[in-house]
Order: C-alpha cells, then structure tokens, then sequence
C-alpha cells in the first residue's frame, strides 16, 4: 500500500471544488491557487519516480483485501509506464496552467476554466493510475466531460461547432469502451486488469475476444484519434484555447487513448498477431495520411492538430513492431528496442507539441490571426516565441541534438532491425515532410515581410507565457538524454519491462 | 439469447439515428438510445435465471443469486451518461443561439 497515489487524484479534485466555493471571497485566488495544486502534483510525480526503483505499488481503495486471492476492490496501480505518464500529464499541466495565467484572462468567468482544468487533471491521473477497466471509464468520462467544456471554452461558432462534433464521437467511443468492458466481464467475471490476464490464459474463445478486443480498439481509437478515427481531433483541437490545446494534443490523447490501448494489449489482452499487425497498420497509416493533411493548412493551430496525428503514428507504429515480435515469440531484445522507442517518442511528443501549441496561442495572443499568410516578420518582435518555436520545430522534425531526432532514430533502427524496410523508409519520409511542413510555418510566420495586419506594434508575451515556452525547450533538449544509458535505466526501463514481459504485470499485482 | 439480440437492435437503432438523423436534439437522443442499450446489456449479463436479489440467507446455502456488480456499474454509468447528455444539451442550446437553427447542415463553419 503505498499512500501516495490517491493524492493524484483526490488533490486535484478537491483543487477543482476549493475554487468554485472560494474563488467567490478571494480575488484572483483561482489563478494562483491551480498553479499551486499542479506544481504540487508534478513534485509528487517526481518524488515517486526517482523512488520506485521499478518498483510496482498498489493501493487497495477502501482497504478491501483480495479474498480467496482473487482481488475484489478497486485497485490503483503506479508502475513504471504510469508513472512516466504522470510526470508528462502534471509537468504538462503545470505549465499550461502559468501560461493560461495571462492568456486567459482575456475570458470570462475565469474560475470555470481553472476548475474544469483540475477536473480534466482529476481524470487523466486516475486513468492512468487504475488497475481496474471499469475505474479507467469512470476517470475517462470525467477527463472527456471537462474537455468537452474546455474546448467549447469561447462559446462562439467555432468553438461551439467543434465541441458537438467532439462530443457525439466522444460519445460513441465511450459506448464501444463500455460494451467491450460488459464483455469481457461477462466471460470473466472480473473488471481488475491483472486478474482478467490469468482468467483469459485459461479460456479459448479466440473470436469472442477478437470482437472484444476490436470493440475496445476501436472505442479509444477514437479517443487517440488513430487515423480512421480522427475526424474530431483538428476542429478541437485548433478551437479550443491554446493551453487547452497544449493539453488535448501534449497529453490527453495519450492519457486517455494511447496509454489505455498499450496497457491492456500488453498487459491484459493475450497478444495475437494478428491484431498487433492490425495496429501496426493503423499507425503507419496515421503516421503517413496525418503529415500529408497537415502540409496543405494555413491555420497554425489545424496544422499543429494534424501533425499530433502523424506523430502519434510514430509512436503506434512503433510500438506495434514491439507487439508484432513479441507475439511471434522472437527477438525480444528488438521488440524491447522498439517499445522503447515508442516511448520515448511519446514523452518527447508531449514536449515539443505543448511548446507548439503555447507559441501558437502566443502568436494569437499579439497579432489575433491564426492564418499563416496574414503575419510574417514576427522574429524581430517577439524573440522569445520565435527562439522557443525554432527548437520546437527543430525538435518535432528530428534534427539532432534535439529529442525528436533520438527517438525517431531509434524508432527507425527498430523497423530495420525487425526486417519492415518498408516503413523505416516510411519514417524517414515522413521526418522530412514534417521538416518541410515546419521550415513553412517558420518562414511564414516568423521571417517573412510583415503582412498589413501585423504591421502595428507587436510585443513580445507577458511573462508567464514566455516562462512556460521556455521551459518546455529546454525540456526539448534535455530529454535527448533519455536516449543515452543511465537516465535510461532509471525512467524508460522499468516501463519497458512491465510491458513487453507478459506475466510481470499480473505476477507484481496479484502475486501469482 | 433472444434479449441480447433486441438489446444489440436498440444499439443500431441508436447508431442509424446518430448517422442518419439532421437535427442535433435528434442526434442528442439517438446517442441516449445507444447509451441506454448498452445499459441494458450490462444488467442483462448480470442476471441469472431464477436468481434473487443476492442478501446472504444463512438457512438456505444453495440459493441462487443475480450477479449485483452489473447494477452497480449501471448506476454508476447512468450517472455518467446524465452528465453527458446535459452537456451536450447545453452545447446545443448555445449552438442554437448562435446559428438560429438545429440543422447540422448549416452548422459548417470547420472544413478541411
């Protein structure tokens, strides 16, 4: 029992609740009060991380011990792959939330955003805390509901007309998860991950769970926004706010999508190859289709959505080779290789696209256009924003010595080293479509001749904004450091493990 | 197995709506449907023929008993999905404000 981990989510929670009863009696408490909250939750995030040792520790809500050893209250589970997720969601909505102290505060009713943010916070934590199916629907519908507000945030057309659209597929994503959740209950008898793993190691319903295991991956498949599921995701993401954007793109598709798909493929579901080809095909295909709609927009923030596609392609595609091998039963040591870097790929993503969308909401902030034709020459006024986006740019395209550049290599040394030339070549194509995708963004945003309606006296952000930017590059560099032995073994590793060995997860839960 | 069949037909009776259907209340209650399907289908798989409501009686050891977990999650699901609806409902009564109609085909301000 370890009691650290309901304070992820019972901290936020109460955050959420403290500011809608005081955030009435005490001026701008709100603002400085969430801020407070989340770089609490990033050093407890932190704090567990360089001291788990890879370790897995449980917390039995309620205190219920398993009886007759099969488990009966809900569990929540900090392992290795949680807790890198913990660490990006918090250091993520940390930042986003400095940030917002400014760009917000051109809204209204203020308090609902910063309420809403804890809750969206509340929910992701939990998803990925849980050990349990049914407990990873109830914290999904929390994070879902709070960022269907948040995306409707400005209430005009645009604003609006996204958020349905969000909505109605959110909602058909959450009943294909609750029908696959009645499914496997109904042949198991059980909702607790670990326990489902030994009760399907017994049975042989091979098309049972082939349907159930579609069901599931099409359910948050459209919470991931994998490429046949990703109609929502642009128009949501390029009209919500931008710190709600760094957030959906940064770390909600993971928390809730990519996250959920890897941990019960891996470690509930017994793997065929059949579905991880299936996997493999669905992010190679997001990787590919994402980056070729991404190259024809002119509105930043739908071009940064569209890349979040192509680049979580990357991080499917990947670790679907790590399946493709492990459920061959050969190369283990490849497989891990690829996991790893699916991984890393998904941690540098949340980096350098939360920077994007923060430079984005920056330049909106200044100038007020989002069209890339209407500005130009903004690196002369605003050195800070152009400084951080370059690197982001450099990062995202894969140029050394930033993150983007190792875990892409990594990435495409896997695919060779797997025999799947074609899409190692596939990758690299890829890496320079978005190079070129973002050397136009650059010009055009930021080297250009000043179009008219940016010729008026442009500043550079206040500082929140610009403190948060800059962090996050720095975090685009440092993160390279992952890749090299030492820091590796103490975050990726543990991760890596409990995923790619198949009864380890069970084994450390419920301890057979 | 006849149930689980009209239970799988209320889930598709929802999904046509959800596709066919132009006004947003109308999509708003076709995703009600879904959702209550799957309801259904969770208090269905909990149920057991000629089971009782499952309070432990000491007298009689062999007494069958309905499966509660399924109700709970239902409940805990209903919860969720009330939640859900109310936003969506308010969404649509902003969206109204705003484009004076109900119709999605003139709610298209988002391409490409």
């Amino acid at each position: 029992m370890n009691p650290l981990i309901p304070l992820f989510v019972v901290v936020p929670l109460a955050g959420a609740f403290l500011i809608m009863i005081l955030g009435r009696f005490i001026r701008d408490f709100h603002k400085y009060f969430t801020s407070l909250v989340l770089l609490f939750l990033v050093i407890l995030s932190f704090y567990s991380l360089f001291n788990s040792d890879g370790n897995v520790s449980v917390y039995k809500v309620g205190g219920w011990e398993p009886v007759n050893r099969i488990p009966i209250g809900i569990y929540m589970v900090m392992d290795g792959f949680t807790l890198i997720l913990l660490c990006i969601v918090n250091l993520i909505g940390f930042l986003s939330v400095f940030y917002s102290i400014s760009y917000i505060s051109r809204y209204t009713s203020e308090n609902f955003f910063y309420a809403l943010f804890c809750l969206m916070i509340a929910g992701m934590n939990g998803v990925v805390l849980s050990g349990d199916i049914f407990n990873i629907f109830v914290f999904l519908e929390i994070s879902a509901i709070s960022s269907y507000a948040l995306v409707a945030f400005g209430v005009e057309k645009n604003e609006l007309e996204a958020t349905f659209k969000y909505q109605v597929l959110g909602g058909l994503a959450s009943f294909m998860i609750l029908f696959g959740i009645g499914f496997i209950y109904w042949k198991t008898k059980t909702l607790n991950i670990a326990d489902i793993k030994t009760a399907l190691g017994t049975g042989n319903d091979k098309y049972y769970y082939l349907f159930v295991q579609i069901l599931i991956l099409s359910g948050f498949g459209l919470k991931a926004a994998i490429i046949p599921f990703h109609a929502w995701l642009p128009d949501a993401h390029s009209s919500a706010p931008s710190p709600i954007s760094a957030m959906l793109s940064g770390v909600l598709i993971k928390a809730v999508g990519i996250y959920v798909i890897f941990r019960l493929f891996f470690n509930m579901f017994i793997l065929t190859e059949a579905m991880a080809v299936l996997i493999t095909t669905l992010g190679t295909l997001s990787m590919v289709v994402g980056v070729f709609l991404a190259i024809g927009q002119w509105d930043i923030k739908r071009l940064l959505a569209y890349h979040s596609i192509s680049q979580m392609g990357y991080v499917v595609m990947s670790v679907g080779i790590g399946m493709i091998l492990i459920s061959r039963g050969v190369n283990d040591k490849i497989a891990t290789l690829a996991v790893a870097g699916g991984l890393f790929h998904l941690i540098n993503h949340a980096a350098f696209k939360g920077l994007l969308f923060l430079n984005a909401g920056a330049i909106e902030y200044s100038t007020g256009t989002r069209d890339l034709k209407e500005m130009g020459g903004l690196s002369r006024s605003m050195p800070f924003t152009s400084a951080t986006s370059f690197i982001a740019s450099l990062s995202i395209s894969g140029v050394p010595p930033f993150n983007g550049f190792f875990s892409k290599l990594i990435i495409i040394i896997a695919a060779i080293m797997a025999k799947f030339y074609l899409l190692a070549a596939l990758a690299v194509i890829v890496s320079i479509i978005t190079l070129a995708s973002f050397l136009k963004f650059q010009r055009y945003a930021f080297y250009n001749k000043p179009q008219e309606k940016v010729k008026g006296d442009i500043k550079e952000v206040p500082f929140p904004m610009v403190f948060s930017m800059v962090i996050l590059s720095v975090m685009c560099l440092l993160l390279s450091l992952l890749a090299f032995p030492g820091i590796r073994e103490a975050v990726l590793s543990p991760a890596i493990e409990i995923l790619t060995d198949p009864g380890r997860y069970s084994f450390q839960i419920i301890g057979f | 197995m006849t149930v689980y069949l009209l239970c799988f037909i209320l889930f598709l009776v929802g999904l046509y709506g959800v596709i066919t259907r132009r006004n947003l209340i109308k999509i708003a209650i076709s995703l009600s449907i879904m959702e209550f399907s799957s309801f259904l289908f969770f208090a269905l798989i909990g149920f057991v023929d000629g089971g009782v409501a499952p309070i432990v009686d000491p007298a009689d050891p062999l007494k069958t008993y309905v499966d509660p977990l399924p109700q709970a999650l239902v409940l805990t699901a209903i919860v969720i999905g009330l939640a859900t609806t109310a936003m969506l409902m308010a969404v649509i009564i902003r969206i109204y404000r705003k484009y004076k109609t109900f119709d999605i085909r003139e709610i298209s301000n988002l391409r490409g």
